[in-house]
């Protein structure tokens, strides 16, 4: 009935319909040329969300063609719902991490919640069982009612689902910037862990077997969400809200304990979960991966709503769903699994060996599409790039030095800016222990998940610091990894590899582009030195609103391999009497730092500088003396420069440091790379230094709870333990409080 | 000693249980699925933590009319030991095998965090393994724990020394802070805090294990005295 509603191929054409749903007027008549006939509205929406950037990567293949994705451990690298590592033993972990940023922009709770939702199945459809979340977070600053609307809201989502679902939100960052202030990004990331006997491909392979359908029915929510996604947030984006998925994480639930066990069978031949562009690209891209069609009958795809059109139901992102391909005559064997936890498996199609996606409706064919156009075809571009003018006038100017009038009180402010400040609010609503196997709770470098029956522990985290990225996206890209894998190496793990999120402004402006482009030769380049692999992600352009753009924000996810569970080490600080070391040189760097945007406001000047092969040497050694069991406590450098990093070393517990530094008192506060502070029991004193080169001894852990610090020209800095917690404590709920 | 774990579709605690029960205390234990309708085979009954049908209603509200739960009823009349944890002291409550009712938490946050817990009684087959009056640290992960009942409840639940654990601290505005109760025949605890995840050194807390101990320790004894 609605069919007569929509607009016939030739108005689509002549009228450009088809520019709505995002397709340029080049890109239509390329789909045509491929088709080589006019395209119906349902065909067109389909080339529209499969030729979207979140669908595509259009704009950005040529980039991440640079990353290293090859490793002797790598089971599975970019292309399938997530990346897999070996880990020995027949295990492997599988981790990815992905964006929602503009369903959170204007729906907080649900596009966060829909977030987890989305990396949890991508996750279990390879057949693994999700262990850990993780969130990275970009909010503005926390003072506009708006700002913590957002914030309380994207974290009350976040909770919401994930603690439904029963796997611990273990870690993550979160900073705050005046440029994302319209436009906050949410990027979630999931652990999982899978013997190497269950790993699933999303394949549609085998003519004649049956394609299934699985899940919550099919809505009119998330309707072109891929191509929403693809395109810059406006003052009418509210309007958009449509697309924007409802989560129902009790559904998801009951999908993972399923898919979990249909994974056993060997009536399953493929799976994949029903994200961005639902089931167009599940359908399209499991037939083109397999070199196979797909013929699907619509009347049998569960509907939410009668009358609903093949357009919206292919372009539908309602949440919750996956589509397999099963053995034939085998399906009553699949069914019976999903009866079980109270869902219905429902044969939707066949596999074919045309390559094309076919699609009957109501006793008419309604598209008939040559799948490899849809998940293969889609343009490339390699988008113009200028180097912007601000870089020119950063590199020119002259170093930035703050002038510290009192220590103590830089200390104590700095400690309260909430980049720094403790996110307990934020962790203390997530369920970060269930499943029992979380070694190391939030607040440390890395979170620490135990492999049960096993002496291994994986630890993992997400870091990036956009500051350095804005100020020099090359060697902000560097930095990004090396502090990733130094947090890794901080919890005494063997970095395995990288699942990245790209977040920048709308590529079509060549100083975006730029930052695109320098950025992935910074994170490659750190990438192969460190000998992490990039083993998937997710690519998020258009952040821009109002015409200002986010700072380049590639999101780095990171796991690593704790061999054995007596590796396990923490930031704190754990006996008095232990000798403190500062590994690494103390420069006079800071631009882009937590101190320059405290003190100044706009961050300009050079970014930091970083020599990665320095970087790794550091990083082997301190790994080397934390495996042999020298180092007590280990915490990298990072915001706010080493005052910071001791401080809070000693924020749990009742001791204290005593600190002699020679060097200028506001160096205490430089963002210098490659650093960390160690403590290491007096009887390690001589073994501890032939291992660690650049370790120098600075100070001793006291009894007394407080921070001593001695610096050139007899400067010093003396605070309490209450006095630093109760800044860093407090922070963030006094911000949430003082309602503006 | 054989254990029975519930799973209802949406329980998320219920392999925490089972491995408290496995590898921490070393007893038997099975899971048992909300479909099943006996629990002859067992000597306790455990009910896990989670989100047993979504609990987009009221939290255990649907989980009450569970195929099995007659037969949880069954064994807590029989005397067995049964737990509910955070969901399953929900599900308990729901049931009517414990007075009460459990609201959001006072600030309409969920909670997750360790938090002292004050053993009010010692006197249960629960929690003789601590001393009166123990000062415990045992983790909380829940968003409605806020406990509520009238005060002619409250004033028999004092009375009859039935509330088995307090909260030291502020944690989601339970009334008198309580965290954990038993029934007036002392077989049915229902408790918030989350025992089993206190239970492996590895993890930094052994504080929860005394409460699988105390009900080994209680069922031996028992079964020699009536043997």
């Amino acid at each position: 009935m609605s069919l007569l509603l929509e607009p016939s191929p030739e108005q689509i054409k002549q009228e450009k319909r088809y520019q709505e749903m995002g397709l340029t007027d080049e890109e239509f008549a390329l789909a045509e040329e491929l088709l080589g006939r006019p395209l119906n509205f349902t065909e067109t929406g389909l080339f529209s969300v499969m030729w979207s950037e979140h669908c595509s990567y259009k704009n950005s293949k040529v980039l991440l063609k640079k990353f290293p994705v090859d490793g002797e451990k790598v089971l599975q690298g970019p292309g399938e719902g997530a990346g897999i590592i070996d880990i020995q033993d027949g295990q492997a972990v599988v981790f990815k991490i992905e964006s929602h940023n503009h369903p959170s922009a204007i729906e907080p709770y649900q596009g966060a919640a829909t977030g987890v939702g989305g990396i949890l199945r991508d996750v279990f459809s390879m057949g693994a069982r999700p262990v850990a979340l993780l969130n990275s977070l970009r909010f503005g600053e926390l003072e506009s009612p708006k700002v913590k609307y957002l914030f309380e809201e994207v974290v009350a989502g976040i909770a919401g689902y994930g603690n439904c679902i029963g796997v611990p939100t273990v870690g993550g960052e979160i900073q705050f910037d005046p440029c994302y202030e319209a436009n906050p990004l949410v990027n979630a990331m999931c652990v999982g862990l899978i013997d190497h006997k269950d790993i699933q491909k999303g394949q549609a392979k085998g003519v004649g077997n049956t394609v299934m359908y699985v899940g919550a029915a099919t809505g009119r929510d998330g309707i072109h969400g891929a191509t929403f996604a693809s395109e810059e947030l406006s003052e009418s984006s509210d309007e958009k809200r449509p697309a924007v998925q409802v989560g129902d994480p009790f559904m998801e639930k009951l999908l993972l304990e399923a898919c979990l066990e249909v994974v056993k069978s060997d009536a399953l031949i493929g799976i994949q979960d029903m994200g961005a562009a639902g089931l167009t690209s599940s359908s399209a891209e499991m037939a083109s991966k397999a070199g196979s069609g797909i013929e699907m009958n619509l009347d049998f795809v569960p509907q939410r709503e009668a009358g609903m059109t093949p357009y919206e139901m292919m372009l539908s992102e309602s949440q919750e769903r996956m589509l397999l391909v099963v053995e034939k005559g085998r399906e009553e064997d699949i069914k019976a699994i999903f009866e079980r936890w109270d869902l219905h498996a429902v044969e939707v199609g066949v596999v074919t060996n045309d390559s094309r996606l076919r699609l009957m409706h109501k006793g008419e064919l309604v598209a008939d599409v040559p799948v490899d156009a849809l998940a293969e075809d889609a343009p490339v571009y390699h988008k113009p790039s200028k180097q912007p003018a601000y870089y020119d006038a950063f590199q020119a100017e002259a170093a930035y030095i703050p002038e510290i009038a009192d220590a103590k009180e830089t200390l104590l402010s700095l400690l309260a800016q909430p980049t720094i400040a403790s996110k307990e609010w934020v962790y203390e609503q997530y369920d970060h222990m269930v499943q029992t196997n979380t070694v190391v709770a939030p607040g440390s470098d890395a979170a620490v998940i135990r492999i049960r029956g096993t002496r291994k522990a994986l630890a993992m985290t997400t870091d990036c610091n956009s500051r350095y990225l804005y100020l020099d996206p090359e060697v902000g890209g560097k930095i990004a990894i090396a502090e990733a894998s130094r947090n890794l190496i901080c919890s005494g793990a063997v970095p395995l590899g990288v699942t990245d999120c790209l977040n920048y402004g709308n590529p079509e402006k060549p100083e975006i582009f730029w930052q695109l482009e320098k950025s992935t030769d910074g994170l490659s380049e750190a990438c192969r030195v460190l000998n992490t692999p990039v083993i998937g992600g997710n690519v998020s352009l258009y952040n821009e609103r109002s015409g200002g753009a986010v700072y380049p924000t590639p999101v780095i996810g990171m796991v690593g391999l704790i061999e054995d569970t007596d590796h396990i080490t923490t930031q704190a600080v754990k006996h008095a009497g232990d000798l403190v070391y500062l590994i690494g040189d103390t420069k006079a760097e800071f631009s882009g730092s937590e101190i320059q945007k405290m003190l100044v406001g706009p961050i300009s000047g050079k970014a930091p500088e970083i020599n990665l092969e320095v970087e790794k040497k550091r990083q082997q050694q301190l790994l080397q003396a934390i495996q042999h069991g020298m180092v007590s406590s280990a915490h990298d450098v990072a915001e706010g420069g080493v005052a910071v990093a001791l401080a809070e070393k000693m924020m749990d517990g009742p001791l204290g440091l005593d600190i002699k530094l020679a060097l200028p008192v506001e160096n205490s506060f430089s963002e210098s790379q490659s650093r960390f502070v160690v403590t290491v029991q007096p009887e390690n004193q001589f073994s501890f230094e032939q291992i660690v080169e650049d370790a120098k001894l600075i100070g001793k852990v006291t009894e007394e709870a407080s921070l001593k610090m001695e610096f050139m020209e007899s400067e010093t800095l003396h605070a309490t333990q209450a006095e630093l917690t109760k800044a860093w404590k407090g922070a963030i709920p006094c911000l949430l409080k003082s309602r503006a | 000693m054989k254990f029975a774990v519930i799973v209802f579709p949406g329980s998320n605690c219920d392999a925490d249980m089972f491995h408290a029960i496995k590898d921490s205390l070393g007893e038997e234990v099975e899971y048992v699925f909300h479909t099943e309708t006996s629990l002859d085979d067992y000597d306790a009954v455990l009910l896990p933590g989670g989100f047993s049908h979504g609990d987009y209603l009221r939290s255990g509200a649907i989980a009450r009319f569970a195929p099995i739960m007659p037969a949880v009823i069954a064994a807590a009349r029989d005397g067995k030991p049964v737990l509910g944890v955070c969901n399953g002291f929900q599900v308990l409550l729901e049931a009517g095998l414990l007075p009460g009712a459990m609201k959001r938490n006072i600030d309409l946050k969920f909670v997750c965090r360790t938090v002292e817990l004050v053993v009010e009684s010692n006197q249960t087959m629960f929690s003789s393994g601590y001393a009166q009056g123990e000062v415990i640290q045992i983790p909380v992960a829940h968003g409605e724990g806020n406990y509520e009942c009238d005060d002619e409840t409250l004033k028999e639940l004092t009375a009859k020394q039935q509330i088995v654990f307090r909260y030291n601290e502020h944690v989601n505005g339970s009334k008198n802070q309580i965290a954990g109760i038993v029934n007036a025949q002392g077989n049915v605890l229902g408790m918030m805090p989350h025992p089993e995840r206190a239970v492996d050194a590895l993890l930094g807390n052994e504080q929860g294990l005394a409460v699988f101990t105390s009900i080994l320790r209680n069922w031996r004894e028992s079964h020699v005295t009536t043997s």
